[in-house]
């Protein structure tokens, strides 16, 4: 049935000439265009702005925090106090205050996550490009890899390597990311599957393209869709994966204020009345992953139009 | 009016309109037009000009954001538009049917056959029993040879043509008042659509269903209906009885259309094909006169001032121009004239393609899409190869150009010395030599780049050129396609199909190749601008001397641009020789049966041919000749147990058949036999 | 395999880990040395897998005993619980994604997709701590811990795992319903789809019968490849609901370095991992006609 709600057919207005480098001209309007459609989604404004709160307190934690999140040698005198207006969220069995834990706390888990995040794309894309530009036995042997990592849950697996290696934050964006990868390798495969079969690249080898170019000159800026949609995604699971393992005992260490470890420590006292120390840690794990799924929600109605 | 005698559909003002970014865009503007009992209606139009949102709205199944805005549907005398949810669907239930393009997907894929052809006869309220007898019977009348094995099977094991037969034993299970039938043979082979359309015409006869017949193919339109509508950017501007608006076309759009069309005996080196220029107006744009005027060559002040009338000719012929007395002395967008030079041979071949043979391997089938092909070809002509899916035309231009790697054997030469059967392992002057213009533009240019990079990363990587020379060359290339300098830095999506591909073109002809293989390229394009294509290839064949493959499943086509036609049929070359003499008799049976297939916008009724079943598969091809399975010519045990070899039966003229040539052009001057054995399509599994 | 690797890498004193951080140096070698942990880990991985070829696991560091003793129960626990979530989640996931299909880009679908991602995102660990919080202390609803007194009945088990299960079950919505979502959409704009409106159906008919048959097939492979997603959410939840199941086993070998054990049970979510995609791809053949008939033809 014809749709024919995208036609735009501009050569009844030519559009001026204008100098070289135009095409990067293009992808600006393109962008532009872009910004504008998810300027105007509210769901992805309200996450944008709750996200954009979480990056303030990782930079700027500790300057706006009324007290130290590491604690000091007086709070165990005020421990476990209920939320009031000196100690909004409460403080802990160490008498530190929750609220500053909190805040300070989005630092480490945001910066292991996107770390890992970004590490896990960028080696992701490279093997699906590889892979599902050549298929063949290449394709096999990673894909069979990709199966194999599948089958182990993700959080064993990691639990397994950071036993191994040592639980450090370096481990931790080293494990998830490649962890990841094979994930998203995946899906850019399969998204590089079916551009291959367009004539464009049959073009490009009819010119005695390498290899290279065509994947990452030619395929690779047509399948930026998937893998920035992938990336926020995975985004998500990685801070799923990091305030699990850390919460496990595995991912960051004490004394850090994050929100993994603050309820590792506190959740054994709910039933003695004090939730305070757990619930707000759970609440910024919340806020912050529902957070980037309205991102992500939003970038993939704009990027898979 | 009662439904005994109201017309099947009365279209009364129809106004449809999509909307778009919150604006109403009108698609359908003021339709009226109405179908008696037993008629056969052809609506024909452009792609973008509505016909299809017109077969939509008159189910009252628009998309979310369509809507009839005003106006009257009436199908056998009821008014569809103030009736219930309930009412529309006893309506879609007991009147009228609808068949579109693309069988496969109007069946569900996880459903019998059978099941799904009873749920008609269930909503009319027949027992389970019943249906599945009824269901029998039907699909015996759309000439399915053994329907109960058919209906315990599921549409993917079904062949296109025969999917086709069930999706119209379905709508006509109802026997229906109104048959909507939208592009139903685009995209089957020649021969199949052949078949489903003598079959739709047979049906028609024996139910006295009345037809709505919408395609873009002027030529199908012409065979099937009695009545014809023109629809041009959702507006009806001409209509009438179909031998009237062919042969006596009395509105601009209808008169350039059917110029645009290779008809018979035109050629590249004595016609040029007219086009129309410009485009389409935007979707929903505001047209205040005449909905054609920047496109007509006749416009004056009044068009693009006032809307004209509906202004009656008698016998039913009616026209929207305000000077359709003078429609037919539509100027010419070019020269109808054109002389080609003879080209001189000196007998050496530019291609020589010798043993060419390509078995891929399937599910551990073997599959031979190419055997044993010969061929040559000879500089500065078009080689025309035609034929149906399966036929390994695509395989042999990728074998050709070094994308896909031949069977051991193979024998490829360029002028004189052998090619290296991979183009990573050829010399980067055989590269440029051998380039492609693919089918679809869409896919054939990165849409993440602009015009200027794609042709321009041809031009360094091809000739080496860079800086000032290469814009020149730039501007060169893009003047030679007539594409406008000013549109360079435009990405893909903002241009129309024609443009597209004359980028594509461009771009094949950026390293001054030798041969281009022109795979369909303007099977995706609609027939006007096809025209201007088809103009500009012979024209740079004729300034630069090129050679080309041309591969179209578009006899018409192929006729008008190739000097020497190539026939496959299963991987194998069954005839070849010089286009004129390969389109008259004597010619292969093959070839007999494909041209008498296509149907003509002439309207000469020539004999048909029908050709029995399925094409075979190629990853098990029938023993002896492999056409022998359903050509009409068919000897005897001699054409199951040997293969013919490719012999010269003329000057030139190669042939790869059993029957002698002169026992060949007997029979072909006479009326073909009536279909020997068994006249039921065959079921394949 | 990629975890055995992995696991190879293991440097810690299996003998400093059972016996703490004061044992003397000593005590930690003897230990080691009756455990066969000072040779290489290559040579212990060999002995590992050489147990396992012949059906033996091996004997657990930490827990003395031989490590199909301490498996199967807890596998049996596992799969009761993740059991449990499944039956609910199943139902509500694709009763959720076909809802929020059929209006898609609505309000309704807006909710459930987006509430369903969310759920799914949020590790099952806060799912717990805050149905702890409040089903457990402030409703005093349901028990905060996982395992049932012994001799409990059916449904005091079911009572007891409950709270557990629903965590499993906010984790699992939102990938079911956006699975049965997506299916539902494609098929509801396909070809077919519009055919069965035009042979004059009613709506409901026409989604009984033609939508659901074909977009529920893909849903159904799915969940089935979630059950091994479902054991790494075990080992959270089993441990703050204190269960004895495999998560919790899993755990404890970890913290341990108990290497037969964890190996073992790593290898048991693995094979669990296979069965469950061998089944589905059984399940999705035999209801797919497409490559139902294909295999049986070749």
């Amino acid at each position: 049935m014809s749709r024919p709600e995208e036609q735009v057919v501009l050569a009844e207005h030519p559009l001026p000439e204008t100098p070289r480098g135009e095409g990067d001209e293009e992808a600006r309007v393109a962008r532009r265009e872009r910004l504008r459609l998810l300027s105007r989604s509210k769901t992805f404004l309200a996450g944008a702005l709750v996200f954009g709160v979480f990056v303030f307190c990782a930079i700027f934690g500790e300057a706006v925090v009324p007290y130290d999140p590491l604690g000091s040698p007086t709070d165990i005198l005020n421990k476990l106090e209920a939320p009031s207006s000196s100690h909004y969220f409460g403080t802990d069995q160490l008498g530190r205050d929750v609220f500053s834990r909190v805040v300070v706390g989005a630092r480490d888990i945001l910066v292991v996550a996107l770390a890992a995040t970004l590490l896990g794309t960028v080696l992701g894309a490279a093997i699906g490009l590889v892979t599902g530009y050549f298929r063949g036995l290449v394709d096999d042997v990673l894909m069979r890899i990709v199966d194999a990592f599948l089958a182990i849950p993700l959080v064993i697996l990691a639990t397994v390597a950071l036993v191994a290696l040592g639980p450090s934050k370096v481990t931790l964006v080293v494990v998830i990311g490649i962890v990841f990868a094979p994930i998203i390798a995946r899906t850019v495969r399969a998204a590089v599957l079916s551009e291959r079969e367009l004539e464009y690249v049959q073009a490009a080898r009819l010119r005695n393209e390498h290899a290279p170019y065509i994947m990452f000159a030619e395929i690779l800026p047509n399948v930026t869709a998937p893998i920035v949609v992938e990336f926020t995604v995975r985004l998500g699971y990685a801070i799923f994966a990091i305030a699990t393992l850390t919460f496990l005992g595995f991912g960051v260490q004490p004394p850090s204020p994050d929100w993994g470890l603050q309820i590792k420590e506190n959740y054994v006292i709910l039933n003695g009345g004090y939730w305070w120390p757990t619930l707000f840690p759970a609440l910024a794990i919340a806020a912050l992953v529902i957070s980037i799924n309205l991102i992500t929600d939003g970038i993939s109605r704009v990027f898979e139009r | 009016m009662t439904a005994a005698t109201a017309p099947a559909l009365e279209l009364d003002d129809l106004n449809v309109a999509y909307t778009v970014r919150g604006i109403d865009r009108p698609v359908l503007r003021g339709v009226t037009l109405s179908i008696a009992q037993g008629e056969s209606y052809g609506l024909v139009g452009e792609s973008g000009c509505g016909k299809s949102t017109a077969a939509f709205a008159l189910m009252r199944y628009l998309p979310r954001n369509g809507k009839i805005q005003s106006g009257s549907i009436r199908i056998a005398g009821q008014e569809l538009m103030s009736m219930s949810e309930d009412g529309v669907r006893n309506l879609r239930a007991t009147q009228v049917s609808m068949v579109y393009q693309n069988p496969g997907a109007a069946l569900n894929p996880s459903i019998h056959i059978g099941d799904q052809v009873a749920e008609v006869f269930e909503i009319a309220g027949g027992s389970g029993a019943q249906a599945r007898e009824r269901t029998h019977e039907i699909l015996g009348k759309v000439q399915i040879s053994d329907p109960a094995r058919v209906m315990r099977r599921y549409p993917h094991q079904l062949s296109g043509g025969m999917q086709q037969r069930v999706v119209i034993a379905m709508a006509l299970a109802k026997d229906p008042a109104l048959l909507i039938l939208d592009e139903p043979t685009t995209g089957l082979d020649a021969t199949v659509e052949a078949e489903v359309l003598d079959l739709v015409a047979l049906l028609r006869g024996e139910f006295g269903t009345s037809v709505f017949f919408i395609s873009h193919n002027l030529a199908v339109i012409r065979r099937m209906c009695e009545r014809v509508g023109v629809l041009y950017a959702g507006r009806l501007v001409e209509e009438g009885q179909a031998e009237t608006v062919f042969t006596d076309p009395r509105h601009p759009y209808t008169v350039g259309l059917l110029r645009c069309i290779p008809k018979g005996g035109l050629r590249k080196d004595v016609h040029r094909l007219d086009s129309i220029p410009g485009f389409l107006p935007q979707l929903g744009a505001d047209l205040p006169g005449c909905v054609f005027t920047d496109r007509c060559g006749l416009a004056r002040e009044i068009c693009r001032e006032h809307e004209p009338e509906f202004h009656q000719l008698g016998g039913g012929h009616a026209s929207r121009c305000h000077f359709h007395d003078e429609a037919q002395t539509l100027p010419r967008t070019t020269p109808s004239h054109t002389e080609v030079p003879k080209r001189e041979s000196n007998g050496v071949p530019v291609v020589k393609a010798e043993h060419m043979a390509k078995t891929f391997h399937q599910e551990g089938h073997d599959v031979r899409a190419l055997d044993d092909l010969s061929i040559e070809i000879r500089p500065g002509e078009t080689l025309g190869l035609v034929g149906e899916s399966g036929s390994g035309k695509t395989t042999f231009a990728r074998l050709l150009l070094g994308l896909t790697e031949p069977d051991q054997g193979s024998i490829v030469e360029l002028e004189g010395h052998p090619l290296a059967p991979r183009i990573a392992k050829r010399s980067s002057d055989d590269v440029r030599a051998l380039q492609i213009v693919f089918q679809n533009p869409d896919a054939a240019l990165n849409r993440r780049f602009s015009v200027r990079r794609i042709i321009n990363r041809a031009l360094t990587k091809l000739v080496g050129a860079k800086g000032e020379g290469r814009d020149t060359r730039l501007r060169e290339l893009a003047h030679s396609v007539r594409f406008d300098v000013r549109l360079l830095g435009a990405r893909p999506a903002q241009l129309s199909g024609g443009l597209k591909q004359r980028v594509a073109i461009a771009r094949a002809f950026a390293g001054e190749p030798l041969v281009v293989v022109c795979d369909e390229p303007t099977s995706a394009l609609d027939v006007s601008v096809q025209a201007a294509i088809l103009n500009l290839l012979a024209d740079l064949q004729r300034d630069k001397g090129v050679t080309y493959l041309f591969i179209s499943h578009d006899l018409g086509v192929v006729r008008y641009l190739s000097d020497r036609i190539a026939v496959l049929y299963l991987g194998r070359l069954m005839e070849v020789g010089d286009a004129e003499t390969v389109f008259s008799a004597p010619h292969h049976p093959y070839t007999e049966a494909l041209l008498s297939a296509v149907p003509s916008v002439e309207g000469e009724e020539r004999p048909r041919i029908r050709l029995e079943g399925e094409i075979p598969s190629a990853a098990d091809p029938p023993s002896g000749c492999v056409f022998h399975t359903r050509c009409p010519r068919y000897l005897g045990a001699i054409c199951e147990e040997q293969e013919p070899p490719l012999a010269e039966v003329e000057r030139g003229h190669f042939m790869r058949c059993h029957i002698p040539v002169d026992e060949l052009r007997r029979l072909q001057a006479e009326p073909p036999p009536p279909r020997a054995r068994g006249s039921q399509a065959k079921t394949t599994s | 395999m990629i975890i055995f690797v992995a696991a190879q890498l293991l440097p810690g004193d299996v003998g400093r880990a059972i016996l703490g951080p004061f044992a003397a140096q000593s005590s930690v070698d003897q230990l080691n040395e009756e455990l066969g942990t000072n040779r290489s880990i290559v040579v212990q991985y060999g002995d590992w897998v050489g147990g396992v070829l012949q059906g033996d696991l091996g004997d657990s560091y930490a827990f003395s005993r031989p490590v199909g003793d301490l498996l199967w129960p807890a596998l049996k626990n596992s799969a009761k619980l993740a059991l449990l979530a499944f039956v609910i989640v199943v139902p509500i996931g694709i009763l959720g994604g076909v809802a929020a299909a059929l209006k898609e880009g609505r309000l309704r679908d807006r909710v459930i997709s987006i509430g369903g991602l969310s759920a799914t995102a949020i590790p099952e660990f806060v799912w717990a701590v805050l149905g702890i919080m409040i089903f457990g202390v402030w409703l005093g609803v349901l028990p905060t811990t996982a395992q049932a007194p012994q001799d409990a009945g059916f449904f005091t088990q079911v009572k007891y795992l409950l709270l557990p299960a629903l965590c499993l079950v906010f984790v699992l919505f939102g990938y079911i319903a956006r699975m049965a979502r997506a299916g539902t959409i494609e098929s509801l704009d396909a070809d077919y789809t519009r055919t069965a409106y035009l042979k004059g159906l009613p709506r409901r008919t026409v989604i009984r019968r033609h939508v659901l048959r074909n977009s529920l097939l893909p849903t159904i492979a799915v969940v089935a490849t979630q059950v091994g997603y479902l054991f790494g959410g075990l080992v959270a939840i089993e441990l703050i609901f204190n269960y004895n199941g495999l998560g919790q086993l899993i755990y404890r070998a970890a913290q341990r370095q108990d290497f037969p054990l964890l190996l073992s049970a790593t290898l048991v979510v693995g094979v669990v991992y296979l069965v469950a995609t061998l089944i589905a791809d059984v399940l999705y053949s035999l209801l797919n006609p497409r490559i139902r008939l294909a295999s049986s033809e070749s």
